[in-house]
């Protein structure tokens, strides 16, 4: 039997497809839901409603409460994520014995799941017993909160999601670091360059699609974020770390209002696509980059 | 002087570096060890009798608690569902994912790079959105909590994972030696089966193991489209936590447990694990 050459590529992406279709169909389903009044304790009252749903949830301000603890989330993440990883890769980008094992140790948070995580966290934080707690009162920090207030919970959860998610930016610009060309800091060091303009002006500057690339990838997840926070506030208290995943899992298991569930998954997916469209952009760009350089 | 200076700071910021990423997996590992009285002593102990007492309990599922009734235990069961879904999404995965990556790396056709992208933004799409209306189907055509359905929902983490990985070692191999196995009148499948995947194979492999381990840590899928019956471990420790009157102890044994696994095998895979987890776009 011989299948047409042109048709070929398609036989063999064929399975995955379908796995793609199966997908498709139930996010099509999502987008309809969320124009519609579907709500599971009222099922007579379900019916087409244009975008209510969507008027609704941007007229309600617990939804802008879940946008602001989002962005924030989102924003503190990446920007602490970012200068520790930074931070680390610098310190680590020398080979030497000491180095080379805690990059390879400092890659294990990054491995365990987040949802553990934030359980081994609540561990080491728990009011009765826990050590981190005893740690800090050598310091004078007796009895804070951490997530049962909700002045402290956003930067319990946001600690969590940095002892986690540091290690990817850190081993993603390690790697950029090391495989930075030679040449120009020999160049600089015959000139006399001094070290923080030898910082600014080349390993920032050559290191700078690393970043980028680090802080799409995490800047994707950190929006989404679900299980951290699940697992450890799942929202509260009250709502003071209510983000968008958490938000319309309440939505939807508690209120069993799936047309504003969906409406607001939709939103978040509007977000993650442009998003990922720029990240895409940028992963090209960076494969060319990589790729030319190691034909040098 | 300016020298002695920065490393002493220097040294501070490895001892921070080391306690903050570091401790807390060492300190649960070390709770495991420990009965609830030692846990809640005022002050941490730091000396005491390791007992396996929390091990013991996990693997038998049942705790006698003196003076109290024995406890049961369902963490293993959470284990062997860890397994079965992990080892049952990595070879799914395998089974649609490598041909597919292959036909993205060696031809250019009509929509494939939409299809790669589409692919790929099932990766960073919000889970839930996909999983809300997959349980209302699930539930109607009765395949809410089986395995199969939540290795097929688990695809959309994996599969873009290991297609986008792979894909970049097919487009390392030259095309020549393919060309040149089939000229020796060998068919299509025997050049992909005996020389483009062997080539390609510590890629697959470091692929595979990463796949498994993002498969294993994963929550929101089987919190929401299966019962306790075959959930994973990190939704059955979850349970575990928030249950009453379980032993500190053996929560934390049920933690060490479960992130063991993932924790040994990226001890396996470092060499691949920056162009893993930046999907090819970076080489380590």
């Amino acid at each position: 039997m011989k299948i047409n050459r042109k048709l070929f590529p398609y036989v063999l992406t064929l399975p995955a497809l379908l796995v793609c279709v199966g997908i498709l169909i139930p996010f099509f389903t999502a987008v309809y839901y969320s124009l519609q009044r579907y709500n599971l304790k009222m099922p007579h009252m379900k019916g087409f409603i244009w975008f209510d749903n969507y008027v609704n949830i941007f007229t309600d301000p617990s939804f802008w409460n879940t946008i602001k603890v989002s962005l924030t989330y989102t924003f503190f993440t990446i920007i602490i994520e970012l200068l520790l990883g930074l931070g680390i890769a610098l310190l680590l980008a020398k080979r030497n014995w000491l180095n080379n094992t805690l990059g390879v140790l400092l890659v294990l948070p990054l491995m365990i799941a987040p949802a553990l995580a934030s359980l081994i966290w609540r561990l080491l934080i728990n009011p009765n017993f826990g050590v981190v707690n005893y740690l800090l009162s050598f310091i004078g920090l007796d009895g804070f909160t951490w997530a049962s207030h909700p002045n402290t919970v956003l930067f319990t959860l946001i600690m969590v999601d940095v002892w986690v998610f540091t290690p990817f930016i850190m081993i993603l610009l390690l790697a950029g670091l090391r495989s930075l060309p030679r040449q120009p800091f020999e160049a600089a060091e015959l000139d006399g360059v001094p070290e923080y303009y030898k910082f600014f002006r080349i390993t920032l500057p050559m290191l700078f699609p690393f970043i980028l690339t680090a802080s799409l990838f995490r800047l994707l997840e950190s929006i989404q974020q679900f299980d951290i926070i699940y697992a450890l506030s799942q929202g509260g208290p009250g709502e003071s770390s209510m983000v968008f995943q958490v938000s319309a899992y309440l939505q939807t298991f508690q209120y069993t209002n799936i047309g504003k569930a969906a409406a607001m998954m939709v939103v978040l997916w509007a977000i993650c696509y442009f998003l990922c469209h720029v990240f895409v952009q940028q992963w090209h760009k960076l494969k060319i980059k990589t790729k030319g350089e190691l034909l040098q | 002087m300016t020298i002695n200076i920065w490393s002493i700071l220097k040294f501070f910021a490895y001892v921070a570096i080391i306690m903050f990423f570091l401790f807390p997996i060492a300190w649960v590992f070390n709770m495991s060890f420990m009965t609830n009285d030692e846990i809640l002593r005022k002050v941490p102990a730091l000396f005491y009798e390791p007992t396996l007492k929390n091990y013991v309990a996990l693997w038998e599922g049942e705790l006698a608690i003196e003076g109290f009734a024995t406890m049961y235990i369902f963490f293993k069961q959470n284990l062997i569902n860890s397994a079965i879904l992990s080892v049952g999404s990595v070879s799914v995965t395998l089974l649609l994912g490598v041909p597919a990556a292959y036909a993205f790396a060696r031809y250019k056709f009509k929509g494939g790079e939409d299809i790669a992208f589409t692919l790929l933004s099932f990766r960073f799409a919000p889970a839930l959105l996909i999983i809300l209306p997959l349980n209302l189907y699930f539930s109607k055509i009765g395949l809410y909590d089986s395995y199969f359905a939540l290795i097929w929902v688990y695809q959309l983490i994996t599969l873009p994972l290991l297609l986008w990985i792979v894909r970049g070692y097919f487009e390392d191999i030259s095309p020549d030696i393919e060309y040149a196995y089939r000229l020796d009148g060998h068919s299509w499948f025997q050049s992909f089966w005996r020389i483009s995947i062997p080539l390609a194979k510590p890629g697959i492999a470091a692929a595979s193991l990463l796949c498994f381990i993002y498969a294993w840590n994963n929550f929101v899928f089987a919190l929401i489209l299966g019962s306790s019956q075959i959930q994973p471990v990190t939704v059955g420790a979850l349970a575990f936590i928030t249950a009453s009157a379980i032993p500190y102890g053996l929560i934390a044994c049920g933690i060490v447990v479960s992130v063991l696994p993932t924790l040994i095998l990226a001890l396996f895979i470092q060499k691949y694990l920056v162009q893993g987890l930046s999907l090819g776009a970076i080489k380590g």
